[in-house]
This record gives structure tokens, C-alpha cells and sequence, in this order.
């Protein structure tokens, strides 16, 4: 089921992670995952099955209520606010919907996570970065000085993408980034994050998503959960392999409709 | 059936009860919240181009609704007070009585009611808006302290501009008065300042500046507090801009009644007459 690895390969580690909001019900319940460094994997499930719940521990906006959840070697679960701070610094996050600020241009919103943490660069430096992100996604400069509201889906989530590298990040969320969307951009995102992921040696990126065909496609590590537990993590292979009832059926529906 | 009556009592008085309970809790969350705010904004960066940002929202873009209630305020009060005055022959006291009345009770409520709808519900809407697009959770994952980013400049913005748009409020409604006054009126102009001059102190005048500055601080923080934490779509949005916008309006009302008295009680400490 999951696959031994040494502490120092693993870019997240969860243990016995548990999470309830109202004292009674547990969102999380008793999961383990430990997402490889270096890998894309794709962390799938039903929905209501804690995919987001279990991202937004990872980001450290919320705390479990008991277990561990190493990231990049570092227990967060209990981290101060001022740690917390600089190790989101490694972090690299892309919303589901974006999440662009709406008062900012697009080239604003790839230069601000600049000016925030590289305060001793200049504008110039900065604006160069920004642009060269905004390439590496693939957006053409005549949208740079465009409101977040003038410009596509796609290009937001571009944008977004481009964001979320500005700091060089050695890890990267992706939050469900093809939800919505139709299936000429979902193939667009999803090439995208594949893109970035293999221009990137030694980033790990984490996608959520319930989209079993993407994440086939560009996974090289499956976690699938169910009711706040993560039922099987491996290869693609192994999840055509499984014997796990709820997994052959989610791969069968997945893949029927695909 | 008195079993029945029994248990809807109970009912009645358990919710009252958590009802209250619920209160006081919030009560200390915004506490905690605008604790944690003015905490981060002595740490660096300092947010000096934001806290510029939202004084000009605040206060250059409010200048014209202030002027023009603060003038049409003097001539409505001055005319009520005149006609008043007029029946016991003392309408020379109309310029005093209505400077007294808008330096210290109408000026920094007028001006208190009319930011926090126009402002504080705009800052409700906005980091309403930013929660429910995720723009605050990106801030979060960025490494960026919102609190420090976005409420802490909000609520020094309202501090500082509140008692500038009294003074504007003030001394517009004051134009208004002697316009009406001397002008329409035909009041005497020399018995109308000097009767003012006579009367009204620099205290009652910095009086409602103090007051402004509280219901400044009262509408940043209840409607931060609501836009930071709205909950679900547009309709959170709405809820959190409505509930915040409502909830200043009668805090305003009700601390300027405990203000009033407060400086009172200072003024009565201090053997101020």
C-alpha cells in the first residue's frame, strides 16, 4: 500500500492525523501519507472524503486536532505563527480559483510575493522575475497589465501558477485547479502543472483533484481517499491492480467517463 | 400540558442563555482580533503606504457626503431651534445652542453613522470578498500576516480620519447655521458669533473629536471583524456587510450615551465646569 521511504525522501509525512471541527464528527480520521520529494502526486476521492480539509493542514491554515504532519522534515501541526510564516515562504499554492487579487494587475500579482520576501531587490529585478514566471506558464505580455477580470479562466489560472512559483518554491498545491473548468482547459491546466512539474527538478508538487483520467495521466504517485483516511497510495499500475472494492469502482467510473 | 409550558420555558431561558453567552464570546473574539492587529503592525514592514491607501479611501472620498449632510444638518437643526426659541423671544441663543449640539453629540455621531455605512461597509464587502475568493487564504499561504496586511491599516485609517471629518462635519454644519441665521433670518451677525464665542469652549469641540475617534475605532474593528471571518458565497458577503455596518451603527449610538457620561464624570474629577 505505501511505499517505504527513508525520513529525508519524504516531502510530507502524516501520521495518525486526525481533525474534527464540532468535537463529534472526525473530518480527518487516522490518516497516514507520506508524498516522495520530487514527485507529482495526485491526492484523489470522493467528495466530502477530507481532500481539502487534508490540504488546507498541509498549508497550515487549520491544526489537527491530534496526530503529526511533517512537511519538508518540519512538524507544522504545532508550529508558531512566525515559523509558520517563513515556511510558507517554501511553499508554492494554486487555488482553485485562482485566487488573484482583484486589485492588481497580472504582472502586480506575480511581482507581490516578490516585494513582500526579496525586499532588498529592486522593482527592476523583480518585474524580470515576474515576467520570466509569467513566460514559463506560457502568457503572453500583452496581458500583463490586465486586471484579473479581463482575462480568461485559463489565463488566470496561468497567472495564478506563475504566482505561486515567484519564490521558487520546493513544494507546490495545486487545490482541485480543474474544477469547473471545461475539458479543453482542464487538459491545458493539467498539462501545465505536468509542464512545470517536470521543468522543476527536485519540486515536489501535491495536486487535489477528483479527476481520476489527469490524474493517470500525470501522476506519478495516487492517493485516494475515503472518510478520512487515505485508502491507497501507489502508482497508477498499482491502482489498476488493487483489489480494494472502492478503489476499483472509483477507477472504473473514473475511467468510463474519460 | 404543564410539562409542556415547563419545557418551553426552559427552552425560552436556555436559548436566552446561549443566546448571551454567544454575545459575550464574540465580544471577546473581537477583542482578541483587534489585539492581534494592532500586535502585528509594530512589527515590520510597516504597512505605511496601506494605512495611506485607506486614510484617502476613508477619509478624502467621504469629504463630499460630510459637506454636504454637515450643511444641510446646521440649517435644519439651526431652523427647528429657532422656531423653538422664537416662541420665549431668545432666538439669539439659536447660534450657541446649535454649536453646542453639533461639536458634541451631532458632528461624531452624524459623521460616525455616515462613514460606518459608507466605509466600514465597503471593508466588510471587500475582505468578505477576499475570504470567500480564497485571497485571504492565498495572503495566509504567502507568509504574509493579514491581519497585519489588511485590518491593522484599515483601523489606524479610521482612527486618524474620523476626527478630520468632524472638524469638516463641524464646521460646515456651523456654515450652514450662520448662512441661515444671518441671512435668511436676519439675526444680528455680531450677537451671533459673540454669543458663540461666549459659550462654546475648545473642550466641547475636542470633546466630539474624542468621541469620533472612538467610533472610529468601534466601526473599523466590528466591520473588519465581520469581513475577515464571512463564511459561504455572496450571500456571506451580504451578511457579514449588513451585520457589520448594523452592529456599528448601534454601538455608535449607545457608546456615545457612555461617552457623554464619561467625560462627565472626567470633566467633574478634573474640576472642570
Amino acid at each position: 500500500m505505501s511505499i517505504p521511504l527513508r525520513a529525508l525522501d519524504r516531502a510530507v509525512e502524516i501520521v495518525n492525523l486526525k481533525k474534527t471541527f464540532d468535537g463529534k464528527d472526525f473530518v480527518v480520521n487516522g490518516m497516514n501519507l507520506a508524498i516522495p520529494k520530487g514527485s507529482l502526486t495526485v491526492i484523489i476521492g470522493f467528495s466530502g472524503t477530507g481532500k481539502s480539509v487534508l490540504i488546507k493542514h498541509m498549508l497550515g491554515l487549520h491544526r489537527p486536532t491530534s496526530g503529526s504532519l511533517k512537511v519538508l522534515g518540519q512538524e507544522i501541526s504545532n508550529m508558531s505563527t512566525e515559523d509558520l510564516v517563513r515556511m510558507r515562504c517554501r511553499f508554492g499554492v494554486l487555488f482553485q480559483g485562482a485566487a488573484l487579487f482583484d486589485d492588481m494587475t497580472v504582472l502586480e500579482n506575480v511581482c507581490f510575493p516578490l516585494q513582500e520576501h526579496r525586499r532588498e531587490w529592486s522593482l527592476k529585478k523583480i518585474t524580470e522575475i515576474a515576467e520570466q514566471k509569467l513566460r514559463l506558464v506560457g502568457l503572453d505580455s500583452k496581458h500583463y497589465h490586465k486586471m484579473p477580470n479581463q482575462i480568461s479562466g485559463g489565463m488566470q489560472k496561468r497567472t495564478g501558477l506563475a504566482r505561486a512559483l515567484a519564490l521558487d518554491p520546493e513544494i507546490i498545491f495545486y487545490d482541485e485547479p480543474t474544477t469547473g473548468l471545461d475539458p479543453i482547459l482542464t487538459e491545458m491546466v493539467d498539462n501545465l502543472i505536468l509542464n512545470t512539474h517536470q521543468s522543476r527538478k527536485g519540486m515536489t508538487s501535491v495536486v487535489v483533484s477528483h479527476d481520476l483520467e489527469a490524474a493517470f495521466r500525470i501522476g506519478d504517485y495516487i492517493a485516494m481517499l475515503d472518510s478520512g483516511r487515505c485508502i491507497l497510495f501507489g502508482t497508477p499500475e498499482e491502482f489498476f491492480k488493487t483489489d480494494i472494492e472502492l478503489v476499483r469502482r472509483f477507477v472504473n467510473k473514473g475511467m468510463k467517463h474519460a | 400540558m404543564v410539562e409542556a409550558v415547563a419545557r418551553w420555558i426552559d427552552d425560552l431561558f436556555l436559548g436566552m442563555r446561549d443566546s448571551f453567552l454567544n454575545k459575550i464570546k464574540e465580544v471577546g473574539q473581537i477583542g482578541i482580533f483587534f489585539y492581534q492587529a494592532i500586535q502585528a503592525s509594530f512589527q515590520r514592514p510597516y504597512r505605511i503606504s496601506e494605512l495611506i491607501r485607506y486614510m484617502e479611501f476613508i477619509g478624502n472620498q467621504s469629504v463630499f457626503i460630510i459637506t454636504l449632510t454637515g450643511l444641510f444638518t446646521g440649517l435644519a437643526l439651526s431652523f427647528q431651534i429657532y422656531l423653538g426659541f422664537k416662541l420665549f423671544n431668545a432666538v439669539n441663543m439659536v447660534g450657541p445652542t446649535v454649536a453646542l449640539g453639533i461639536t458634541r453629540e451631532l458632528g461624531p455621531v452624524l459623521t460616525g453613522l455616515i462613514v460606518a455605512a459608507r466605509a466600514g461597509g465597503a471593508m466588510a464587502a471587500r475582505l468578505g470578498t477576499m475570504r470567500v475568493s480564497e485571497q485571504i487564504d492565498a495572503l495566509d499561504v504567502m507568509g504574509i500576516n493579514t491581519r497585519q496586511y489588511l485590518v491593522a491599516p484599515r483601523i489606524y485609517a479610521a482612527i486618524f480620519c474620523m476626527p478630520l471629518l468632524t472638524a469638516i462635519f463641524d464646521f460646515v454644519a456651523m456654515v450652514g447655521t450662520y448662512f441661515l441665521c444671518v441671512h435668511l433670518l436676519e439675526l444680528d451677525e455680531a450677537i451671533f458669533w459673540e454669543k458663540i464665542a461666549n459659550i462654546l469652549d475648545p473642550r466641547h469641540i475636542n470633546e466630539g473629536l474624542f468621541k469620533s475617534t472612538v467610533f472610529g475605532l468601534v466601526f473599523a474593528v466590528i466591520c473588519t471583524f465581520r469581513g475577515f471571518y464571512t463564511k459561504g458565497g455572496a450571500k456571506g458577503v451580504g451578511e457579514a456587510t449588513n451585520q457589520g455596518v448594523v452592529q456599528s451603527m448601534v454601538m455608535i449610538i449607545i457608546l456615545d450615551y457612555f461617552l457623554t457620561n464619561v467625560i462627565r464624570i472626567y470633566y467633574t474629577l478634573a474640576g472642570i465646569q
